[in-house]
């Protein structure tokens, strides 16, 4: 009984104390994108002002960036439909590699199955900057340097077998007895593949999907070195442009980081309400 | 469809093999399948390693990296980068985990929030904190004149603060991503575990060391491990924000490799940068592969 007395003002204390550390989270989550927004409504001649909210609010940044009304962004929309255009194509490549290949590892059990997936979770682990320059070179040898598909086919070789892994343990939940009664009905693999294996894994082809288009979206260093002409950039290199001098309009900057940014933003939430585990899960599997 | 997989359809692909065939039918199939990854796995992963170990192999390259009085301030960055970036962002995540792990819609909302770094692409989010950091403008030092009236200091431009900052942005932008891993282990942990835990009177920081902890340890360990690899790749970090500058004294292997093998227009020597990792890299993925393997 004597704990009651003590009981509500320390639940208080607790509560408060959770406050402060979920405010504090938000605060240090929320500040970089927050200065990016107040940057983008800051008119252009104030950006050097350090200003904490926007003292003088406009949306002309906005329509200086939608109207391609200034040197940097000569080329706004036409670089934003590359960036889609790259993430779809290689996305799609990506979803039919890892699909063709979980499939045949973990249903079709063949005895070099076991490499493949080695191969692929080596590939996972190897960072990506660590094989830029031989990346390149070897585009160069292709005839790819400069060609836009020489980036899907980046995205490909680093997004394919993270996705691969992915599919290969959601995979392993399915039930044998799926395939088995497929195979009594006279199935054969191609259609087990389309009408057993693909359906099924719907959830986590949203999921591995969602992350092939942000990896592509968000390319940075091999669309830099990959791409040469303007017109063929994608959004990263172009902002990456900004950063050549700091007489560059960093608002337009900033203006033209908010717009790139929301799509896989909204992408992100909406995949994550598809599949309530998350785009995380399988990524590290305990 | 008109496959001939009818008269195979019960023949279990055992059997077949007993029979001496080199490929029961459905293995053959699986050939099929694997072919488009296996043609991406040699010609755009195995391909490039093959010819980044040709041309490392070429020694002449390296004393001209070994003697680059750069290229040991390298290393010690990408240590100093590894350690505390890594460390201080895994030690983190494991204690936020335990904020995360609550009940409640409040808890869910700002989880929500917290994911966003991860999300945002880089570049505009580094570039916004490159703005912020700036010494003579910025938002951070206008703040700690507003409120102390003195100077901030050089966030970018002088060395070891810009190491501080890019490590601060390296645990910003990937501390949500690790975070919510360890959130996901510990939400596998079986309730009971916890009941049973209380009853014997455990305290909530014993029930973290005796429950929590040892549940969670594998994924842990193997996070770090992760983080650690992927961190020596990390170049966004370092080169949206400094650029590697002042006079290249914030660079990691990553950044110096590029800048060898593209400002300097010498590829054996970026190989050769970015080979240095190996006797880190090597040991940390295979036994990465052993313990995926193992958990299985």
């Amino acid at each position: 009984m004597s704990d009651a007395s003590t009981a509500l003002p320390r639940r208080l204390h607790e509560n408060v104390l959770l406050g402060v550390l979920g405010l504090v989270i938000v605060v240090w989550s929320l500040l970089p994108i927050y200065h990016m927004v107040v940057l983008s409504l800051t008119p252009p001649r104030e950006g050097f002002a350090g200003h904490l909210w926007p003292v003088n609010p406009t949306l002309a940044n906005y329509v200086t960036v939608l109207t391609q009304a200034d040197y940097y962004l000569a080329q706004f929309w036409q670089q934003l439909g590359n960036s889609a255009l790259i993430a779809v194509a290689a996305t799609a490549i990506v979803l039919a590699c890892s699909l063709m290949a979980s499939f045949a590892i973990s249903r079709l059990r063949p005895r070099f199955g076991s490499l493949v997936s080695y191969l692929a979770l080596v590939a996972y682990f190897v960072p990506a900057t660590f094989l830029a320059i031989p990346f390149y070179q070897v585009m160069g040898t292709y005839g790819l340097l400069g060609n836009q598909l020489a980036l899907v086919l980046c995205v490909v070789a680093f997004a394919t077998p993270y996705a691969i892994w992915v599919l290969q343990q959601n995979a392993h939940t399915l039930p044998d007895e799926l395939d088995d009664a497929a195979r009594i009905d006279g199935a054969g693999p191609l259609q087990m593949f389309t009408l057993i294996y693909v359906p099924l894994m719907l959830p986590t082809i949203v999921a591995v999907g969602a992350f092939a288009l942000m990896l592509s979206w968000n390319e940075y260093l091999y669309a830099f070195l990959l791409l040469s002409d303007e017109s063929r950039f994608t959004i990263p290199v172009m902002l990456g442009q900004f950063m050549a001098d700091d007489a560059a309009p960093w608002p337009l900057l900033m203006t033209s980081g908010v717009i790139y940014m929301l799509p896989p933003t909204a992408l992100y939430y909406v995949a994550r309400q598809f599949q309530s585990s998350g785009m995380m899960s399988g990524s590290v599997k305990g | 469809m008109t496959t001939p997989a009818t008269n195979n359809a019960l023949a279990p692909s055992a059997d077949l093999r007993r029979r001496g065939q080199l490929l029961s039918f459905e293995e053959a199939w699986a050939l099929f399948f694997i072919l488009p990854f296996a043609l991406v796995f040699v010609l755009f992963i195995a391909y490039p390693i093959a010819y980044a170990l040709y041309l490392g192999s070429d020694l002449s390259a390296y004393p001209r990296v070994l003697t680059d009085p750069i290229y040991l301030l390298t290393l010690q960055n990408t240590f100093v980068f590894i350690v505390f970036g890594v460390g201080l962002k895994m030690l983190l995540a494991l204690a936020l985990s335990s904020f995360f792990v609550l009940p409640g819609r409040g808890v869910r909302i700002i989880s929500a929030l917290f994911l966003l770094p991860w999300v945002a692409p880089h570049i505009p989010s580094i570039l916004s904190i490159r703005w912020m950091l700036n010494s003579d403008w910025g938002m951070i030092n206008t703040l700690i004149f507003k409120l102390f009236h003195v100077d901030g200091p050089a966030w970018l431009t002088q060395p070891s603060y810009g190491m501080l900052s890019i490590i601060t942005v390296h645990i910003w932008k990937y501390l949500p991503f690790w975070t919510m891993i360890i959130v996901a282990a510990r939400l596998g942990i079986p309730k009971d575990l916890y009941e049973a835990a209380k009853i014997d009177g455990a305290s909530p920081s014993q029930q973290f060391r005796y429950v929590t902890f040892p549940a969670i340890a594998g994924v842990f360990l193997t996070s770090t491990m992760l983080s650690a690899i992927w961190s020596l790749g990390d170049f966004n970090s370092i080169y949206l924000l400094t650029g590697g500058g002042p006079m290249e004294r914030t660079n990691t292997l990553a950044t110096m490799g590029i800048r060898y093998a593209f400002r300097k227009a010498d590829f054996e020597a970026g190989i050769v940068t970015m080979m240095s990792a190996l006797p880190v890299l090597v040991p940390l993925i295979i036994v990465l592969l052993r313990r995926l393997r193992e958990q299985r």
